[in-house]
């Protein structure tokens, strides 16, 4: 069926149809007004970018992207394709070049994403080359906005969207400032394969419902349990959310009088130095994720800090990519703290090996229900911030952003 | 190097891939030493110098508290592991210890049937010759792709 022939279902928000998760037509049109449209896309850290004439590759969507730093510092994002034949340009992760130069037939461009030579251009001993009038350069990569806020560095493919700090509206933004209080030093990072439609991620991240349900270890250690104080944070369009909670638990025993499995287990670590924490932002929030429409996590899970880009590979493949920092001047200690918290988030985190899973078996589940639709009520049916956290008020943020985006 | 020496690095290796495919995951932890090491990273985070790793444990204790999660809390589809595992390098380290070098290949069978290449890379190992009963002090797992497949839930 034709996309435009679906409606959303007459409920509104607390109704997801199915088919979202499994359209063809959809996933190409997304492409074009979601990750080509509107919005900001995360591409990478400043810090990724040390030094001038350095560069790395990311995604505007599926669309392949080149970052670079210029050689006086300036950061540039243009698209990953050669004006000649659309070969990709950069073909390594990151790296330091003065100049780029497309493997196929020597064009070269310099880190703005500039065409500076056409190899041959006036042929070989007067025969061949390009006629005198041909403007190579009119076919260029596309150009990227780019936007530096708080050591992220955004990119859009649109000149009429908000600049990021307005675009993620004040509350967010404070957020965000909050984990990049300082310059950031790499740690390292990996990737998932998610085996399921990006969407299911996204929602996954805004779902503060599941998390202590989903991931019997968060709940265990107590490191977050809906108990504890916290909240949901959504901003005022419902595209980007925070979900936080305090350290210290309010002391309920909601999760032993509801039987949950381990919460009876009497499960304790027998190296608990692993939840050793230091409050670094002296609020007693030992946990913020945060989410900026369409594909980015900031996360800090007690020193645990990560970003996440989440990149479609097709309808129902989704890379994770994930990249952990600390601060430019953290000491050995509290990096080791930070490597050893490491064990909770990723493919392999404790709290977090659940959440790729969890977006495949939504995936399997409704092959045969593209009809159906999914029962999002938890908190009622707004998208307003709230103190409870159990609560799907961020998923329904996400599809109210994603709806007006869509003109669904 | 002595060829038992070479045969007790090998009969480790066995052991140890032994124990992880047949899911006798509680007694892995028992092939390191008290404070031996295991770490999981990737050969691009190796190759420029990071140091963030998938799994870090600087214990025995925590490679227990690894396992009682995968057993009690975690969440992961039923699935095995089956590793082929290359020769074994060895060199004497300093302390009377040896390090071996072995390549790995680990495929993965879900419960569903379905059987896929999970993971290849490098085993870098520091191992105690203690008589009888060799063990990691140190175990590095370096995936040669920075990419995992869904999770990486039973230790490679």
């Amino acid at each position: 069926m034709n996309i435009h022939e679906r409606s959303w279902p007459a409920e509104g928000l607390t109704r997801i149809p199915y088919w979202i998760y499994s359209d063809r037509d959809l996933y190409a049109e997304e492409q074009e007004r979601i990750f080509r449209g509107e919005t900001w896309t995360f591409l990478c850290l400043e810090a990724e970018l040390p030094r001038p004439n350095t560069f790395r590759t990311a995604n505007l969507g599926d669309m392949p992207v080149v970052v670079t730093r210029d050689k006086d510092g300036a950061i540039h994002a243009f698209e990953n394709r050669c004006a000649h034949r659309g070969s990709l340009l950069c073909l390594k992760e990151r790296g330091e070049a003065r100049e780029i130069v497309c493997v196929y037939h020597n064009w070269t461009y310099d880190l703005t994403g500039r065409l500076t030579g056409v190899a041959f251009r006036r042929g070989v001993g007067g025969k061949g080359g390009m006629p005198a009038d041909a403007r190579p350069d009119q076919h260029g990569p596309r150009q990227l906005r780019v936007e530096i806020f708080a050591g992220l560095v955004f990119g859009t493919a649109s000149a009429s969207v908000a600049p990021v700090e307005r675009y993620l509206g004040p509350e967010i933004a404070a957020k965000v400032r909050r984990v990049m209080k300082a310059p950031a030093k790499l740690l390292g990072g990996y990737s998932q394969m998610l085996p399921g439609n990006w969407k299911l991620y996204m929602e996954n991240v805004k779902d503060s419902y599941h998390a202590s349900l989903l991931h019997m270890f968060f709940t265990t250690f107590r490191l977050n349990r809906l108990s504890q104080k916290g909240g949901l944070l959504i901003s005022d369009d419902g595209a980007h959310h925070v979900s936080y909670s305090m350290t210290a638990d309010i002391a309920g025993k909601e999760y032993e009088r509801a039987g949950m499995r381990t919460a009876q287990a009497g499960y304790s670590l027998e190296a608990p130095e692993l939840l050793d924490n230091v409050d670094e932002y002296g609020d007693g929030i030992g946990l913020q994720i945060l989410s900026v429409f369409p594909g980015f996590v900031l996360q800090q899970i007690r020193n645990s800090l990560a970003v996440r880009r989440v990149v479609p590979q097709g309808l129902d493949r989704t890379e994770l990519v994930w990249t952990c920092f600390g601060y430019a001047d953290d000491d050995e200690k509290i990096t080791e703290l930070r490597l050893r918290q490491a064990n909770l988030i990723g493919p392999s985190g404790f709290i977090s090996m659940e959440d790729g899973a969890a977006t495949g078996f939504v995936q399997r589940g409704i092959r045969g229900a593209g009809d159906e639709q999914s029962v999002v009520e938890m908190g009622g049916s707004g998208t307003s911030s709230e103190e409870s956290r159990v609560s799907e008020a961020a998923v329904r943020g996400f599809w109210k952003t994603y709806r007006r985006h869509m003109g669904m | 190097m002595d060829i038992e020496r070479q045969l007790k690095v090998q009969d480790l290796n066995a052991r140890y891939v032994e124990t992880i495919d047949e899911g006798r995951f509680e007694e892995w932890p028992d092939l390191f030493t008290d404070d031996g090491h295991y770490r999981v990273t990737t050969a691009e985070n190796a190759e420029e110098g990071l140091p963030l790793s998938l799994i870090h444990a600087t214990s025995r204790a925590m490679l227990r508290d690894r396992v009682r999660a995968l057993r009690e809390a975690n969440i992961y589809e039923a699935q095995r592991y089956r590793h082929i595992l290359g020769p074994a390098r060895i060199e004497p380290a300093m302390d009377g210890s040896l390090r071996a070098r072995t390549s790995f290949m680990v495929a993965r069978i879900m419960h569903t049937g379905e059987t896929a290449l999970f993971a290849t890379g490098l085993y870098l190992d520091r191992i105690a010759l203690e008589g009888e009963a060799s063990r990691f002090v140190e175990k590095t797992v370096i995936l040669d792709s920075r990419q995992i497949d869904t999770l990486l839930a039973i230790p490679l």
